[in-house]
C-alpha cells in the first residue's frame, strides 16, 4: 500500500546509497538544498552507520508539495552508488521505478529486475578521464551523479550553480571542478535518457518563510539566545553537533568586540559524570549553563541529576536520543530515554521534560528550558532525538521576541537580603512551592550549605523524619506546579472523531500525515502531541474525552504510555500502544497500517 | 573549627585582620568528627590562613565531596557559601563554579577515598584544567565513615586495625599531581600547623590548581601500630624537605633572597613564597628535578613535606580559554543575546 498521490510533480521520493566517508554528504546536501531553494517542501533523512569510512550509508529525500515531511514509504528512484548494497537497494525500488547506477562496471545480471528502469551513468569512467587526483575522482563522482539527478528530476541548474558559487566563493579551483563534474553527469543523462523522468520537480513558493536546519544547530542557537555562558559536555553521537554549533555561534556572537575575550566558556569534560557536575556548579554559581548528551550520558548523569533535584539547583540537559539499551545503535533514532529522564537518579526524583518535535521547537524549547530550570530551581531535560537533531528539516523561520528577558527565578541579592531577618534556603516558598536562593559571592547573610544529604527547610542537615519529609513533600508539589508552565500539548480535533491519537516529539510528521490519511478514509480521530512533562491537565482531559487512544512512540516498552499510566488517573486499557523502535524514523504508512489493523 | 561551643561575645583585645575581622569570624559550625581527628587541625589551619589572608568570607566558596573530610567545610567560615556535593564529584562542581565566576576564592576539601578512588578521574582533569582553586586532600589512608576499609593511599604493607596488610600499591597524590602537570604541589601533616598555614596562604595566592596532600591521621580506624598513616608513624618518618614562608604583597621582603639555599618565587598576585633550607639538588620550580628527588628519597619510607613544587606561570582555565575578565555570570543579558536582527541575518545561511 502506498500513499503517494497520483500526480508525479513534486511528489516522489528517492534514495541515495553511498559508501560512508566518500564525500557523498555534500552532493546529497546540494541536491536537498537545491530542491528547497526551488520553493518545494522537502525532507531529507540521513541513514548513516556508526563508522568513519567504508560502511554503507543512505540519504533519502522526499518531495511533497503538500508539505508532508515524514519518511517516504517507498522509493521512486534509487541512486545506487555502493556495490556492497546493490542487492538490497535494487529491491527497494517500487515497481515501475528507476535505478541510477555507475555503469563503469556492468551490473550483475542476477540483480536485474524487469519491472524497473535502469539509468546507467559511467561516473567513474568519466571522472577518471577528467580528473587527475584519486581523491578528487571519488569526490567528483558524487557531484556528477548530482548533475545526472538535475537532468532526471528537473532540478533548476541556476539554483545549483548559485549554491556552488556560494559554497566555493573563495575556492575557485574547487568551484571549477564541481561545475565540470556537474555538467558531466547532467549532459550524459540528458543525451542518453529520456529526461526528466515521469516524476519531477517544478518550482513552487512554499519556502519563502522557511529555513532548512537541523535540530542540534537550532538547539545550540536557543542556548545562545537564552544567554547560556557556560557549557559542559562529553562528545557523543548524536549530540556532538549541539556543542559544535554552540561553539561556532559563540565564536560569532560572543567575542567581546573590544577585548577579543570570550563571553562564554565551553568545558569538554572527562565524562558525562563531570559534564553534569560542571553544569550544576556553574548554575549554583549563577551562570546559565547546559550540557548536551545522549542516552549513555543520561545514565551517567543520573547520579548528579538527583543531587540537583534535591538541592534545587537549575540544570539544563539536551538529550538527543539514540537507540539503546547500552551502546545500542548510536546513529539510529529512538525515543527510549523517556522513563529514565522522567525519574533519573535513585530515591524519589522527578524532572521536568520538554519534547520538541522539530528544529524550530528545539530553538524555542531550549530557551524555555533555561527559564523553567531557573524558575523551578531544578533540572530540565529537553528530549530531542537523532532524527530531529541531525537531519535537515524544513521549518518555519526562527523568530525571536526582542522583548524576551530571561526568567532567572527567585534569587535574593544583597538588597533583598537586607529586608529579611534571616535567610532560610528552603523556606518561604512561593505559590509554585519554590523558595528563594542566593548566589555565592554576594552576601554573607545569604550564605548556606548546599547538600545532597538530608536537609530541613532551613538548609541544615537533618535526619529528623518530619523535617526530611517536609522538604520532600514540597519538592513533589513544586514538580506538579511546573505542569502549568511546560508547553501545553498541541491538539488537533476532527469532526466525528472516534478515538484519539497521542504522540510525542519526532513522531509528529508521520502522525500528522497519518491523521489526514485516516480522515480522508472516513476514520476521523483527534490528535494530541504531548510537549512537556509533568503533564498539563489538558493531557488527562484529552485521554478522558476519548473512549480509547493510540499512543504512538518510538521505543519497545511503551514508555510514554507507562508515564501516562503512572502520572494520570487514566486506566491502562484505554490506551493502545503503537510502537516503532527499529531505529529509523517513522513513515505515515507505519501508523496508518497499525491503526487500521487495530480497529478492524 | 570550634570543637567546643564558644561564647558569642568577642574579646575586645582579639586580633583583627585587614578587614577588621577576628579569627572567630572565619570559624564554622561545631565539628562532628571524632575527638583528635587530624581533619579538625586542618580545618583550624584553613581558618587561620583565610583570616590571615583577609579574604572576605562571602567571597569564599567551599566545596567538598563525600566522606569525613568532606564534612569539614561546614566547620569553617560560616559566612561563605558551601557545596557538599556527591562522592568524588567535587572537582566537576568546582570546575563549573569557577567557569561561572572567576573572582571568588575556591577551596575544595576532599579525602583519599573521595579523590583517589571514586574521584580520581575528576581530580586528574581538574589538575589538567588548572582550575584556580585550593584543593586539600585530607589523607588518612582509610575509609572512616564505613569503618576502616583501606583507601587507595594506604601504603604497601600498612596494616588495618584488624591486622590485615594492604597488598596494593598506593596512589600518591603528590606524584600524581606532578605527573599531570599540577602547578602547585605540597604535602603537609595535620599536626604541623606552622608548616601548613603558610602553604595554605601560598595556595590561596596561587593562580591555578593548588594541590595540598595533608597526612591526617584517623584516630578511630588508622592510628594503631602497623599503620603508616598514624600520628606516631607520620611524626617519626616525615621530614620537612623545604621550608617555605609566605610573604604577602604588602609586606616588604627582608630576607636575603640571594643567600645560599634560599629561593624566592613571586606569585601572580604580587606576594612571594620564600623557600629556605632547600637541599642542594632540589629546585621547587623544576618539575623534573622535584620528581626525581621524590623518587629517590621516598623509597625508604620517608614522608617528605613542604611546598614541593610551584609553577606560577602556566595559564589557568580562564587564560587557556581567554574568558572575559568580567565573571561570566555577571555579564548582562544584553551583552549575551545577539538579538532578532542577527537571527534574521543568520538564517540566510539556512536557506
Amino acid at each position: 500500500m502506498h500513499y503517494i498521490a497520483p500526480s508525479r510533480v513534486n511528489d516522489f521520493a528517492f534514495k541515495l546509497a553511498n559508501v560512508n566517508g566518500t564525500g557523498s554528504a555534500s552532493a546529497n546536501g546540494l541536491v536537498m538544498q537545491a530542491i528547497f531553494r526551488m520553493g518545494i517542501p522537502v525532507c531529507g533523512k540521513n541513514l548513516f552507520p556508526s563508522n568513519i569510512q567504508g560502511l554503507p550509508t543512505w540519504y533519502e529525500i522526499r518531495v511533497n508539495k503538500q508539505g508532508y515531511a515524514a519518511r517516504a514509504p517507498e522509493y521512486d528512484l534509487m541512486v545506487a552508488m555502493n556495490g556492497q548494497t546493490y542487492k538490497r537497494d535494487i529491491k527497494e525500488v517500487r515497481s515501475g521505478g528507476y535505478l541510477m547506477y555507475d555503469s563503469s562496471w556492468p551490473l550483475d545480471p542476477d540483480l536485474l529486475r524487469d519491472d524497473i528502469h535502469y539509468i546507467g551513468i559511467p561516473l567513474a569512467e568519466m571522472c577518471t578521464a577528467q580528473f587527475g587526483e584519486p581523491r578528487e575522482r571519488i569526490l567528483m563522482k558524487n557531484i556528477a551523479y548530482a548533475g545526472a539527478l538535475c537532468a532526471a528530476l528537473d532540478i533548476d541548474m541556476d539554483v545549483v550553480n548559485a549554491l556552488l558559487d556560494e559554497k566555493y566563493s573563495a575556492k575557485k579551483a574547487l568551484r571549477d571542478s564541481n561545475s565540470k563534474a556537474l555538467q558531466l553527469g547532467y549532459q550524459f543523462a540528458k543525451q542518453n535518457f529520456d529526461c526528466p523522468l515521469p516524476f519531477r520537480l517544478e518550482k513552487m513558493d512554499a519556502n519563502s518563510d522557511k529555513i532548512l536546519i537541523d535540530g542540534n544547530t537550532a538547539a545550540a542557537l536557543g542556548c545562545v539566545y537564552a544567554g547560556a555562558t557556560v557549557a559542559a559536555w562529553y562528545p557523543i553521537t548524536p549530540a556532538t553537533s549541539v556543542m559544535d554549533a554552540f561553539k561556532a555561534f559563540c565564536e560569532k556572537y560572543r567575542k567581546d568586540p573590544e577585548t577579543g575575550d570570550n563571553n562564554y566558556l565551553i568545558l569538554q569534560a572527562e565524562d558525562e559524570l563531570a559534564a553534569i557536575g560542571m553544569v550544576i556548579g556553574a548554575s549554583w554559581n549563577g551562570a546559565r549553563c547546559f550540557t548536551s548528551t545522549a542516552g549513555p550520558g543520561i545514565s551517567l548523569m543520573s547520579e548528579l541529576l538527583g543531587l540537583a533535584y534535591y538541592a534545587e539547583i537549575p540544570a539544563v540537559v539536551i538529550d538527543v536520543q539514540r537507540v539503546g539499551p547500552s551502546t545500542g545503535m548510536p546513529t539510529r533514532t529512538q525515543q527510549a530515554d523517556l522513563l529514565t529522564c522522567a525519574y533519573a537518579s535513585h530515591g524519589d526524583t522527578k524532572h521536568i521534560l520538554l519534547f520538541p518535535a522539530n528544529p524550530n521547537e528545539c530553538f524555542h524549547m531550549a530557551i524555555q528550558a533555561f527559564d523553567l530550570a531557573e524558575q523551578f530551581q531544578t533540572p530540565v531535560l529537553m528530549l530531542s532525538d537523532l532524527d530531529i537533531g541531525m537531519n535537515d528539516w524544513v521549518v518555519d523561520r526562527l523568530r525571536f521576541n526582542e522583548s524576551y528577558q530571561p526568567n532567572r527565578g527567585r534569587v535574593l541579592d544583597s538588597e533583598a537580603l537586607k529586608k529579611i531577618p534571616k535567610f532560610q534556603r528552603y523556606n518561604n516558598e512561593d505559590e509554585n512551592f519554590v523558595a528563594a536562593r542566593t548566589l555565592p559571592g554576594v552576601d554573607s547573610k545569604g550564605s548556606y550549605f548546599v547538600r545532597g544529604s538530608g536537609h530541613n527547610k532551613f538548609g541544615g542537615y537533618t535526619e529528623i523524619p518530619e523535617e526530611y519529609q517536609e522538604v520532600m513533600d514540597r519538592l513533589l508539589k513544586k514538580h506538579s506546579a511546573s505542569a502549568k508552565f511546560v508547553p501545553p500539548p498541541v491538539i488537533e480535533k476532527r469532526e466525528g472523531a472516534r478515538f484519539g491519537i497521542i504522540a510525542i516529539g519526532g513522531c509528529d510528521p508521520a502522525v500528522k500525515e497519518a491523521h489526514d490519511i485516516l480522515t480522508e478514509r472516513g476514520i476521523p480521530a483527534d490528535y494530541m502531541r504531548i510537549c512537556g512533562f509533568p503533564f498539563p491537565d489538558s493531557v488527562e482531559k484529552f485521554l478522558e474525552e476519548h473512549p480509547f487512544t493510540f499512543i504512538v512512540e518510538q521505543n519497545r516498552d511503551a514508555q510514554l504510555k507507562a508515564l501516562l499510566t503512572l502520572e494520570t488517573g487514566i486506566a491502562k486499557d484505554k490506551m493502545k500502544s503503537l510502537l516503532f523502535y527499529s531505529g529509523f524514523p517513522l513513515s505515515a504508512s507505519h501508523v496508518v497500517d497499525q491503526i487500521l489493523k487495530e480497529i478492524a | 573549627m570550634p570543637s567546643i561551643t564558644k561564647p558569642l561575645a568577642t574579646h575586645p583585645t582579639a586580633q583583627r585582620n585587614q578587614l577588621g575581622l577576628t579569627i572567630r569570624d572565619y570559624e564554622g559550625s561545631m565539628s562532628t568528627l571524632c575527638a583528635g581527628c587530624g581533619h579538625d587541625s586542618i580545618t583550624a589551619a584553613i581558618v587561620r590562613a583565610l583570616w590571615e589572608q583577609s579574604t572576605p568570607p562571602h567571597r569564599i566558596a567551599k566545596l567538598s565531596g563525600i566522606g569525613c573530610s568532606s564534612k569539614t567545610p561546614t566547620y569553617f567560615v560560616n559566612g561563605a557559601h558551601g557545596f557538599n556535593s556527591a562522592h568524588g564529584r567535587m572537582p566537576a562542581i568546582a570546575a563549573g563554579a569557577i567557569a561561572a565566576n572567576c573572582d571568588l576564592t575556591y577551596i575544595g576539601v576532599s579525602g583519599d577515598g573521595d579523590s583517589l578512588s571514586i574521584g580520581l578521574g575528576q581530580l586528574s582533569h581538574a589538575i589538567r584544567r588548572n582550575l584556580k582553586m585550593v584543593y586539600v586532600i585530607e589523607n588518612n589512608g582509610v575509609y572512616g565513615l564505613t569503618k576502616g576499609q583501606f583507601s587507595a593511599s594506604a601504603d604497601l604493607g600498612s596494616k588495618s586495625k584488624r591486622g590485615e596488610a594492604n597488598r596494593m600499591a598506593p596512589i600518591d597524590p603528590v606524584r600524581l599531581g606532578l605527573s599531570l602537570g599540577a602547578t602547585f604541589v605540597a604535602r603537609s601533616f595535620s599536626g604541623d600547623k606552622e608548616q601548613l598555614v603558610p602553604i595554605l596562604r601560598a595556595a590561596l595566592s596561587h593562580r591555578g590548581f593548588a594541590l595540598i596532600d595533608v597526612i591526617s591521621p584517623c584516630v578511630t580506624f588508622n592510628d594503631h601500630n602497623g599503620s603508616t598513616k598514624s600520628y606516631l608513624h607520620t611524626r617519626r618518618y616525615s621530614r620537612q624537605l623545604v621550608e617555605s614562608d609566605f610573604v604577602p604583597h604588602a609586606d616588604e621582603i627582608v630576607a636575603d633572597i640571594t643567600s645560599a639555599g634560599t629561593t624566592a618565587v613571586k606569585m601572580h598576585d604580587g606576594s612571594t613564597v620564600m623557600f629556605r633550607s632547600v637541599p642542594a639538588d632540589y629546585d621547587p620550580t623544576d618539575r623534573a628535578k622535584v620528581s626525581a628527588y621524590l623518587d629517590q628519597h621516598q623509597k625508604d619510607g620517608q614522608i617528605l613535606t613542604g611546598l614541593l613544587y610551584i609553577d606560577g606561570e602556566s595559564p589557568d582555565v580562564h587564560e587557556m580559554n581567554r574568558t572575559s575578565a568580567t565573571p561570566l555570570r555577571e555579564l548582562d543579558y544584553s551583552k549575551l543575546c545577539p538579538g532578532s536582527a542577527a537571527l534574521d541575518a543568520l538564517q540566510e545561511d539556512y536557506r
